[in-house]
C-alpha cells in the first residue's frame, strides 16, 4: 500500500536519479539514520556495543570494501585479514608517532596506506584470473601476517609482540583505549560507516561502478568496448583496500584495543568477510550490511541459545557454528546466489504490487 | 671431503624433497577433482584432516558425536571399548570417504552444475567449513596421536653411510624414516593413479569427462558416477595424505592449513597436470627449505616457510599464468 511509486513525481533529473527513488524507501532510510544517530547512542550499553553493534559496523565497512572488489569487479580476494592488519598496524604506527593529530585523520591515512599495499598485491590480477588470483591473494594474507609478526618495528619493539591502542579523543571525548564509553565507540564507527556507505553506493552507481561490472561480467569484452582493465581493476583494488584499511584500523583501535596479528587478522578473518558478502549478496551495498549483521549475530545467537539456554559445552557450540555457517554458505550458493539482498529485492518487488497479484 | 656448510645444505635439500613429496600427495587430490569436474576443491586439506580424524576415531573405538550425544541426552559415553587394527580401520575410513564423496556429489555439486567456477570454488570453502565443524563434532577437537605402525625417527643407516663425507662436526644426513615411507607411498600412489587413468574402463571414462562433459555424456558415460568416483579417489588420496601428515605431527586443525600449501604447488605445476603436481610439490618443498636455510633464518628472522611458497607461485604466475605444465589458456569473447 505504502510502498509504490504512484504519486511520487520526479520534476528534475536529479530527483529522478537519486539513490532511493521511492518515497517510502527514502523515509525509511532517514528513519534508520535518525534512530542510529539519535536514539541508539542514548540507550546503548557495553554488552550491546561490544558484542553486536561495534563489530557489526566495523565488519560492514570491511564487507563493503570486499564487495567492491569481489562483488562488483569480480576479483576474488582471500587476503582481507592481511589487508585489515595493514590498516591496523598503519593506524598504530601513526597513533604512536603523531599523538597530537586527530585519530580520524589517522584512520583515513591508514586507509590510504592500505589502498597502496592492496594495489600492489592487485597488480598480478592483470595477468591471472579467477581462483588463480584467489590463491595469489593468499600470498598477501600469509606474507603480511608474517611481516607484522616478525618485524619488531611494526609493533614498536614491545616485548609481547602485541599492539595496544593508546587513549585518543575526538572533541574531548575518549574514543580509543580501555576507558572508552560504549556510545563513543559506537558513534565513531557509525560515522565512518555512514561515510563509507554513501561513498560506496554512489561510486558503484556511477561510471566507475559500471566499468567494474563490465570487467566482472567479462573482462575481454569490457576491454573491447573501451574499458581500460588496468584502471578499472586497480581502482577497484585501491578503493576496496581503502575501506578495508579503515575497518582494520577501527577494528584494532576502537574495538579490540589490543591485538596480536595472527589471532586478530588470520586467514579466518578473510573467510569471515568473504562469507558475509556471499550470504549478504555479491554486488550489493545493502547486502554487505545484511551479511555483516547476519555473521555477527549468528554466533551471539548460537551462544545464547546453546551455551546459555541448553548448557552445552562452548567448544561444541563453536563446532556446531562451523557446521551451520558452512551449510548456510552452500545453501545460499545453491538456492539464492545473490544472497539476502536478493531476498530483500524480491520482497520489495512483491510489496510494490501488494495486495494485487499482478 | 666437503665443507660442512655445503653438506648441511644438501641435507636441507633432501629433507625439502621429502616434504615436497607430501605436498605433491595433497596436490594430487586437487588435480584429480579439477580435471574431471572443473571444481577447484578448497576442502581437500580439510578432507585429509577429516579422514585422519575418522581413522583415529575408528582405531580407538570412539563413539561418533559423543560430545553431542552427551550434551543432548545427559549421558556420558566416550568409547566403545574396543580397538580396531590399523588395516581394518583404514578400510573403514575409506568407506566413510566414499560415503562422503557420494553425499558431496548428490547434495551439493549436482545442484551447482553449470555455475561459474568461482561459485563452485566458494561452495568448496563452505564445504571445508562444514567438514571442519562436522569432524570436530564427530570425533572431538583435541590433538590426537596417529600410529598405524609406520617407523619414525632418524634413519641410522643413512646417517652412518654418509658420515664419512664431512669433517668432525658432520654426523651424516638426518632423514626421517617416516618421510622415506611417505615418499615411497606417494610414488606408488602416483603410479597406480596414472595406471588407473590410462588402462581401466573407468579411468578412460574419467579422462573422457575431463576432456569434454557433453561429448562424454553423448557416448553414454554417467557423469554423476564419474564425479562420485573422482571425489572418492580424492578422498582416498586425502586419507593417505592424512595418515602421513597425521603420523608426522599429530592429527589436529593445522593439518588442514598444511594442506593449503598444495595450492601454490598447483599454481606452479598447473591445475590440470599430474606430473605438474609432483614437480610443483618438489619445487615448493625444496625451495622453501633452502630459502629458510640460506636467507630466511639468517636474515629475515625465520618462519619464512609460511609464505614462501605463495610468493614463489605469485611471482611465477605473473610470467607464466598457466603454470609449468598447464594447458595454454585460450579466451574467447
Amino acid at each position: 500500500m505504502l510502498y509504490r511509486e504512484s504519486g511520487d513525481f520526479s520534476e528534475t533529473y536529479k530527483a529522478d536519479s537519486q539513490t532511493f527513488p521511492i518515497k517510502f524507501d527514502r523515509y525509511r532510510y532517514y528513519a534508520v539514520l535518525i534512530v542510529a544517530f539519535l536514539v541508539i547512542p542514548f540507550v546503548i550499553n557495553d554488552y550491546w556495543a561490544n558484542a553486536v553493534l561495534v563489530p557489526f559496523l566495523i565488519y560492514a565497512i570491511a564487507a563493503i570494501g570486499l564487495n567492491i572488489l569481489t562483488g562488483y569487479c569480480g576479483q576474488v580476494s582471500l587476503g582481507t585479514g592481511g589487508f585489515m592488519a595493514v590498516g591496523a598496524y598503519a593506524c598504530y604506527k601513526l597513533m604512536t608517532a603523531f599523538p597530537d593529530v586527530s585519530i580520524v585523520v589517522h584512520v583515513l591515512i591508514s586507509g590510504g596506506i592500505t589502498a597502496a599495499v592492496v594495489t600492489l598485491f592487485g597488480l598480478p590480477s592483470l595477468r591471472i584470473k579467477g581462483f588463480y588470483l584467489a590463491v595469489a591473494t593468499l600470498a598477501a594474507q600469509f606474507f603480511l601476517v608474517w611481516l607484522f609478526n616478525r618485524v619488531a618495528w611494526f609493533y614498536n619493539y614491545s616485548a609481547s609482540g602485541q599492539i595496544n591502542a593508546p587513549d585518543r579523543t575526538v572533541f574531548g571525548y575518549l574514543v580509543t583505549g580501555p576507558n572508552t564509553e560504549a556510545w563513543a565507540k559506537y558513534l565513531i564507527c557509525l560515522i565512518f560507516v555512514t561515510f563509507t556507505g554513501i561513498v560506496a553506493r554512489n561510486m558503484t552507481r556511477g561510471a566507475l561502478g559500471r566499468k567494474w561490472s563490465a570487467i566482472r561480467d567479462m573482462d575481454i569484452a569490457a576491454e573491447i568496448i573501451g574499458v581500460n582493465p588496468l584502471n578499472a581493476k586497480l581502482s577497484a583494488f585501491a578503493i576496496s583496500g581503502f575501506f578495508i584499511g579503515i575497518s582494520g584500523a577501527l577494528f584494532f583501535s576502537v574495538y579490540l584495543g589490543a591485538a596480536e596479528v595472527g589471532e586478530a587478522f588470520g586467514i579466518q578473518k578473510s573467510f569471515l568477510v568473504l562469507f558475509m558478502i556471499i550470504i549478504g549478496g555479491l554486488g550489493s551495498i545493502f547486502g554487505s550490511f545484511a551479511g555483516a549483521a547476519f555473521m555477527v549475530l549468528l554466533p551471539v545467537f548460537l551462544k545464547n541459545v546453546l551455551v546459555g539456554g541448553l548448557g552445552w559445552d562452548t567448544a561444541l557450540a563453536a563446532h556446531l557454528e562451523f557446521v551451520i555457517v558452512g551449510a548456510l554458505i552452500i545453501v545460499f550458493l545453491i538456492a539464492e546466489p545473490h544472497g539476502l539482498a536478493q531476498l530483500w529485492r524480491v520482497a520489495k518487488e512483491k510489496l510494490r504490487l501488494w495486495p494485487f497479484p499482478h | 671431503m666437503f665443507p660442512d656448510q655445503f653438506l648441511f645444505g644438501v641435507e636441507v635439500l633432501l629433507n625439502g624433497l621429502m616434504a615436497g613429496v607430501l605436498y605433491a600427495l595433497v596436490a594430487l587430490g586437487f588435480v584429480l577433482i579439477f580435471k574431471a569436474s572443473g571444481i577447484f576443491n578448497y576442502a581437500q586439506g580439510v578432507m585429509a584432516l577429516f579422514a585422519a580424524l575418522t581413522l583415529v576415531g575408528i582405531m580407538d573405538g570412539q563413539v561418533p558425536f559423543s560430545h553431542l550425544i552427551n550434551a543432548l541426552f545427559g549421558t556420558d559415553v566416550h568409547h566403545f571399548g574396543w580397538h580396531v587394527p590399523a588395516f581394518a580401520a583404514i578400510l573403514l575410513a575409506m568407506a566413510v570417504m566414499v560415503g562422503l564423496a557420494w553425499i558431496v556429489q548428490y547434495f551439493i555439486f549436482r545442484h551447482l552444475v553449470g555455475q561459474e567456477p568461482i561459485i563452485l570454488f566458494m561452495a568448496t570453502i563452505g564445504l571445508a567449513y562444514f567438514m571442519e565443524g562436522f569432524g570436530d563434532m564427530m570425533w572431538g577437537s583435541e590433538i590426537k596421536k596417529l600410529d598405524v605402525g609406520i617407523p619414525q625417527g632418524g634413519s641410522f643407516w643413512i646417517e652412518e653411510a654418509t658420515a664419512f663425507l664431512g669433517g668432525s662436526n658432520f654426523y651424516g644426513f638426518f632423514i626421517d624414516q617416516l618421510d622415506i615411507v611417505a615418499a615411497v607411498v606417494a610414488i606408488i600412489l602416483v603410479v597406480l593413479l596414472v595406471a588407473f587413468a590410462q588402462y581401466t574402463k573407468q579411468g578412460r571414462a574419467m579422462r573422457a569427462v575431463a576432456d569434454d562433459h557433453q561429448a562424454a555424456l553423448s557416448v553414454g558415460i554417467s557423469l554423476s558416477f564419474i564425479w562420485v568416483l573422482v571425489w572418492s579417489l580424492a578422498g582416498f588420496v586425502a586419507l593417505v595424505a592424512g595418515i602421513m601428515w597425521g603420523a608426522k605431527s599429530g592429527v589436529q586443525f593445522s593439518l588442514s592449513l598444511i594442506a593449503l600449501k598444495a595450492l601454490p604447488v598447483l599454481m606452479l605445476g598447473g591445475f590440470t597436470s599430474i606430473p605438474g603436481a609432483i614437480v610443483g610439490g618438489l619445487i615448493v618443498g625444496v625451495g622453501e627449505k633452502l630459502f629458510e636455510f640460506l636467507i630466511g633464518a639468517p636474515f629475515l628472522g625465520g618462519a619464512t616457510e609460511n609464505w614462501f611458497a605463495y610468493m614463489l607461485a605469485l611471482v611465477f604466475l605473473v610470467f607464466r599464468p598457466q603454470g609449468l605444465f598447464g594447458e595454454k589458456i585460450i579466451e574467447r569473447v
